[in-house]
């Protein structure tokens, strides 16, 4: 019962952030309400059992991607957006194009999977991840980390004064 | 926390549940409480200690030795004038100094202050949720507590604050990986995440009289001053204080902020001081450990005594470099977390893992 | 307890969302926060099947999808400054030539 009540209050949560993303005009407040949802996405891992996934959630996603996200949007000085001819069309056809999408998939899945999870069912404890990601998982892990290596160099110099020789010292 | 939610309906059940609801909310409001108080006195034991090393008193006239002048202070600040600027992204502008204060408080919530109370037959952790995660829960609410600054900075519409609020949101989440980073060495010696666990780890002497913390029995004296740096840079203290310096840049992302709005700034700046000063308490330098004796109601309260003492240990420290050091330049304060500070723990990292593979 | 099919069809709106968001958004930032927003939704549905078929592998996938998203962001807002600093403007309508 409890469990029902946590996810249905933190699933409007992030449904609330998402529309509320696509109704802001102003980029910023868009930032913050996705900060919002991955919040309590984080809250919707830790209720299917995954620990050390909402905590990395919190710490990667919503303390550091989206701060990168809200610094671009302070240096480029981001104003509201503009309507145009294109952003009506889109509108008119894409949201309810989107809505009648949304609801077959979810008739869909409301049909079939009645399988239920109890609360941490799943022991998603750091040990055992760490030991998936370290045995069986380490070729990926190893490529990730050369790919992380890949995009910094690529994000510094892509953002690089082209003036001058040095780089910005921001992320 | 499981007994909550299986449906079945036994009379004791439902008063555990209660009691287990009455006794959080007791600890949480006390936690609060007292960190609020604490902060306080930490401004006041801020201002005694500079004034001592500058050679002056610092607050006497209010109260006996300036006691009473934090609560003076609060009282002048709900008292100024609130000002908003007409400038000013008034949503982000009121909302920016809640996020810091807000982040700053919440780590209070899984740090342990001592062992056990028993009353009767109830068995209370002197901490206010014990979760596997613990450690990570603080470093993410560190993480989010970036935003307070950022946000202030951007929202307030002036050069000035534009610039403060970039620098030390940039500067905080440079030193947030050395800060990590340093703790990963204590979390292979625990073997876990959870705070306790970390601080029974470090339990007992070796060869006779010293004391089995991380930093003497765990090697583990080079990842404390890495974290003490990184702690530093984080908390924007000197010698790490640029972005607010009042030479350099007014006031930094402060700027334009009045009373109140000001005060939370200020009260999120040393709760997460405090906050780091109580992890470093428990990771390196043993918790709450310390000789125990007397009566039951003693032997309870004896280890928050030792763990106090630690934390006061720590931001004496803190307002020591305070009263000491010049300010970093900016450049200079990037490539030291960068250049030194994250390969030294990387180097750290490494050879702790080393020693824990060898060792078992 | 709360069967799968719920947490499935709140990643499906989160992912529904995030399409929804890069049809309809003008500004270049604003597009790729709807992308970050359909890589949660997807996180979502990888946990949700972990814990529905108890096989860890779902919860370290979504460690590289986030990986990955952190390597697209930077190196996505990398490209989005550089562009903004050569046409002044953040309005995808707008950067429609090859050359300026």
């Amino acid at each position: 019962m409890l469990h029902l009540i946590l996810f249905l209050v933190f699933g409007a949560v992030c449904v609330a952030g998402a529309v509320n993303l696509l109704a802001q005009r102003h980029p910023i407040n868009g930032a913050l309400s996705l900060v919002a949802v991955m919040g309590s996405l984080a809250v919707e891992y830790l209720l299917l059992g995954a620990e050390f996934v909402a905590a990395v959630q919190v710490i990667v996603y919503a303390g550091a991607i989206m701060v990168l996200f809200v610094f671009v949007i302070m240096l480029l000085n981001a104003g509201v957006e503009e309507r145009t001819k294109g952003s009506r069309v889109a509108l008119l056809f894409g949201v309810p194009g989107m809505l009648l999408g949304s609801v077959l998939i979810g008739w869909v899945l409301l049909g079939h999977g009645a399988e239920t999870v109890p609360v941490g069912a799943l022991p998603g404890a750091p040990k055992v991840i760490a030991w998936l990601l370290f045995h069986d998982f380490l070729l990926p892990f190893e490529v990730t980390s050369i790919l992380v290596l890949i995009a910094i160099m690529g994000a510094v110099v892509l953002a690089s004064h082209p003036d001058t020789e040095q780089g910005k010292k921001e992320s | 926390m499981p007994a909550l939610l299986r449906n079945t309906l036994f009379r004791n059940q439902a008063l555990n549940i209660t009691a287990f609801i009455i006794v959080s909310v007791i600890k949480t409001v006390l936690s609060l409480f007292v960190l609020l108080t604490a902060v306080a006195y930490t401004v006041w034991l801020e201002r005694k200690v500079v004034g001592h090393m500058q050679n002056r008193w610092g607050p006497t006239r209010v109260g006996p030795f300036g006691l009473l002048q934090p609560l003076a202070d609060g009282v002048k600040f709900l008292f100024k004038e609130d000002l908003t600027p007409p400038h000013v992204y008034k949503p982000l502008y009121i909302a920016a100094p809640m996020i810091a204060v807000v982040f700053a408080l919440t780590s209070i919530a899984v740090v342990p202050f001592g062992n056990w109370i028993k009353i009767g037959t109830l068995h209370i952790p002197l901490q206010i949720t014990d979760v596997n995660i613990g450690l990570l829960i603080i470093l993410g609410v560190t993480s989010l507590g970036v935003y307070g600054v950022a946000l202030a900075g951007w929202s307030s519409n002036s050069k000035y604050s534009l610039l403060g609020g970039l620098r030390a949101s940039a500067q905080m989440i440079s030193y947030e990986i050395s800060l990590g980073l340093s703790l990963v060495g204590v979390l292979m010696l625990a073997g876990s995440l959870s705070l306790r666990d970390i601080v029974d780890a470090q339990r007992g002497v070796f060869w006779g009289f010293i004391p089995r913390w991380n930093i003497f029995y765990g090697g583990q004296f080079i990842a404390f001053f890495i974290y003490l740096m990184s702690a530093y840079a984080e908390t924007n203290r000197i010698p790490f204080d640029l972005p607010e310096a009042e030479t350099e840049l007014v006031a930094g992302y402060h700027t334009e902020y009045s009373a109140m709005k000001f005060a939370m700034f200020f009260m999120a700046e040393y709760a997460n001081m405090i906050t780091v000063a109580a992890v470093a308490s428990l990771l390196f330098l043993g918790g709450w450990h310390g000789p125990v004796f007397g009566p039951p109601i003693l032997r309870a309260l004896l280890p928050v005594f030792w763990f106090v003492l630690r934390i006061f240990g720590f931001l004496f420290v803190y307002i020591w470099v305070r009263g000491t050091l010049p300010r970093f330049r900016y450049d200079q304060l990037m490539a030291f977390g960068w250049k030194f500070l994250l390969p030294l723990a990387i180097a750290n990292l490494l050879i702790t893992a080393l020693v824990v593979a060898i060792r078992s | 307890m709360v069967p799968i099919s719920y947490y499935l069809i709140l990643s499906g709106i989160l992912f529904a969302c995030g399409v929804t968001g890069f049809l309809i958004k003008r500004n270049i930032i604003s597009i790729f926060m709807s992308i970050e927003l359909m890589l949660n939704g997807v996180n979502l549905s990888f946990v949700a099947f972990a814990a529905q078929w108890h096989a860890l592998s779902g919860q370290v996938f979504v460690f590289f999808v986030m990986v990955v998203a952190a390597a697209e962001a930077a190196v996505g807002l990398a490209i989005i400054i550089s562009v903004y600093r050569t046409r002044e403007t953040l309005n995808v309508d707008q950067v429609d030539l090859l050359k300026l």
